[in-house]
């Protein structure tokens, strides 16, 4: 019976997407349909957490094919949480698009495409299986594909044209990867695959298809050598649009790599988590050095996204215990954060005409409250107390001191400074300057419409109900950390008692 | 039967990479579709080749005898070439769109996003 938790935000999503696509021809009823979708889908996904917390991993075996045969649905805390936060996002963001979609917009598909896109995310969070986790990703993608090109400017071609080109090299590095496993393990089950993987003689085969799903999944988490495509495209697309995108693509991509190296590879723990203590070091520095020299807001907040993904592949190359909290921790709190960061970038943007720093300011002045909501979002970025990032950084600082990393906490150190320098230069440039144009020429907050602004104020209270209420959220993060790092009870609860 | 195989996706691969190195958009897209290919083929060997029976259990009987060919890689391949194809289409139809509308189909000359000239602060 419980069964049904895990698959309805499945059908929720399904249903709006092809509700959305029949009411295509009238537009008021497919724009109710769609935010009547997107906050079905989060009465879903809170079920679902709630199905979870009070009785443990949910396990649906399609069809009733037993565990490593048919294609196996497994919900564990991590992926409720990670499902409720993407289904949190969705709403806001769906909300948000309502007075900014133009018909033109929503004549190339944007709320089909919305839920297709977050039933691509919710399925990736769902699954059991690591070939279904592929097809999920292609849902994810090919959704992602036709959102990123609505409106259809020059910037967005070429943005869409890189983002498509390295997405379409992860996915394919990500099936070769799956067909070598499937090659020496003959399953494709996680559970299945943790069960089997210790018992794999070639070892060295082992960590080459390891090295390639880290490579395909660092790909979509935008980790350090292999980031230049959310740079290139992250800042073309609707705001709405590349609010989800920054709130939820990458973070898929932290999901798969944290699931396949704390389930799956965990046989040469100094080889591989090593790697990605490193790659989580430079992509921290290189991602904040990159916003540095931007003097955009949404390129500045799109290399942010990058040294943030730092932060959380940090929590898993440590490997402790405290480090993986850390890691889910500061999952919740960035994606909620990092969201609402592009939602105001678009409100700013709309009140003092462009999204250039250069040609924007007086925000202070004309929209006293907005600066408000900037300030908690952007220092919750940087690890001020006692918003939620100060609490998320906390935790990653002390497992990398306990582990003794020194150079590691160094660099999250020293990345929540120069964080701090990229805000207070959005906060300088846009709201605190005078106008390039003169005292009137930033509209009053009054002239944004208020289906933009509840989203805003609704995920700035999560950002300080984490903070100052960090406890219960850190009581989850810990649940699902120390399921995490059991790799066996999650073979037993998907695949029963096999010898 | 492995052997020659593994030969042709080492060959495909190879091939596809250096499609994929070069700046024309057309020829990246051919060294996906061509890289995507290997990998079919890789998942359809890592499934082990066997010339024996269909996977259908004998009438009246519980399970096959003997050795059978493996089903499942054939259905994870078909699963990949779908996907792949309509991947590759929306790819075919974004390179036409960039150049009508950029002009260029050559990577390094697109630079609207990322406009060169920008001044650093």
């Amino acid at each position: 019976m419980s069964g049904w938790y895990a698959v309805a935000p499945l059908i929720v999503a399904v249903a709006a997407a092809a509700a959305t696509t029949l009411a295509h021809a009238a537009p008021r009823t497919q724009r109710a349909l769609s935010l009547g979708g997107a906050f079905a889908l989060l009465l879903a996904a809170v079920a679902l957490m709630d199905a979870v917390w009070r009785g443990g991993m949910i396990v649906v075996q399609s069809s009733n094919w037993a565990a490593p045969f048919g294609i196996t649905l497994a919900v564990d805390t991590f992926g409720a949480v990670m499902t409720l936060i993407a289904a949190i996002t969705g709403a806001a963001c769906l909300t948000f698009a309502i007075p900014e979609i133009e018909e033109r917009h929503r004549r190339a598909w944007f709320h089909p495409l919305s839920h297709v896109l977050l039933l691509g995310v919710c399925g990736a969070f769902i699954t059991g299986d690591l070939f279904n986790l592929y097809v999920w990703f292609e849902v994810m993608l090919i959704a992602s594909f036709g959102l990123m090109t609505i409106g259809g400017t020059k910037a967005q071609t070429d943005g869409a044209v890189k983002y498509v080109s390295l997405n379409l090299v992860a996915t394919l590095l990500f099936l070769l990867a799956v067909g070598l496993l499937y090659g020496m393990t003959g399953t494709l089950n996680y559970a299945d695959l943790a069960r089997t993987i210790p018992t794999v003689g070639n070892t060295g085969v082992l960590t080459a298809a390891a090295m390639l799903l880290m490579a395909a999944f660092g790909m979509k988490a935008a980790v350090f050598p292999l980031f230049f495509w959310l740079p290139a495209a992250y800042h073309t697309p609707l705001v709405s649009v590349s609010a989800v995108f920054a709130g939820l693509l990458t973070k898929v991509g932290v999901y798969a790599l944290i699931r396949a190296f704390t389930l799956l590879f965990t046989h040469d723990v100094g080889w591989t988590h090593q790697i990605l203590l490193w790659v989580s070091g430079l992509t921290m520095i290189t991602g904040v050095l990159g916003a540095a020299a931007q003097s955009e807001m949404r390129r500045i907040l799109s290399w942010h996204i990058i040294s943030q993904i730092g932060y959380m592949v940090m929590g898993l190359a440590l490997y402790t215990p405290l480090a993986i909290v850390g890691s889910v921790f500061y999952l919740v709190h960035h994606i909620v954060v990092k969201a609402n960061l592009f939602l105001i970038a678009g409100v700013a943007a709309r009140l003092a005409g462009s999204m250039e720093l250069k040609k924007i300011g007086g925000l202070y002045r004309a929209a006293p409250l907005l600066g408000v909501l900037f300030f908690i979002p952007a220092f919750s970025l940087a690890g001020f107390p006692p918003l939620s990032g100060f609490w998320a950084k906390l935790i990653l600082v002390r497992a990398a001191l306990e582990d003794r990393e020194w150079w590691i906490a160094a660099a999250a150190l020293v990345t929540g400074l120069l964080t701090i320098y990229s805000m207070t230069k959005i906060w300088g440039e846009a709201f605190w300057k005078p106008h390039p144009r003169g005292d009137g020429a930033a509209a009053p907050l009054a002239a944004a419409p208020a289906a933009m602004l509840a989203p805003i104020v609704a995920l700035a209270a999560c950002t300080i109900a984490i903070g100052l209420f960090a406890q219960p959220f850190w009581i989850v993060a810990e649940r699902a950390a120390a399921e995490l790092l059991d790799p066996a009870a999650y073979a037993a609860a998907v695949l029963g008692r096999l010898p | 039967m492995e052997a020659p195989l593994a030969l042709l996706i080492g060959l495909l691969t190879g091939v596809a990479t250096w499609l994929m190195l070069s700046r024309n958009l057309i020829r990246l897209l051919l060294g996906f579709a061509v890289l995507g290919n290997a990998v079919n083929l890789l998942i359809f060997t890592a499934g082990r080749l066997t010339r024996d029976v269909p996977p259908i259990v004998p009438a009246g009987a519980q399970a096959i005898e003997g050795a059978f060919a493996n089903p499942l890689p054939q259905a994870l391949v078909l699963t990949a070439i779908v996907i792949g194809f309509g991947l590759l289409a929306f790819a075919l139809v974004l390179a036409w769109q960039a150049y009508v509308r950029l002009g260029t189909i050559r990577t390094d000359e697109m630079r609207e996003a990322e406009p060169p000239e920008e001044a650093k602060p």
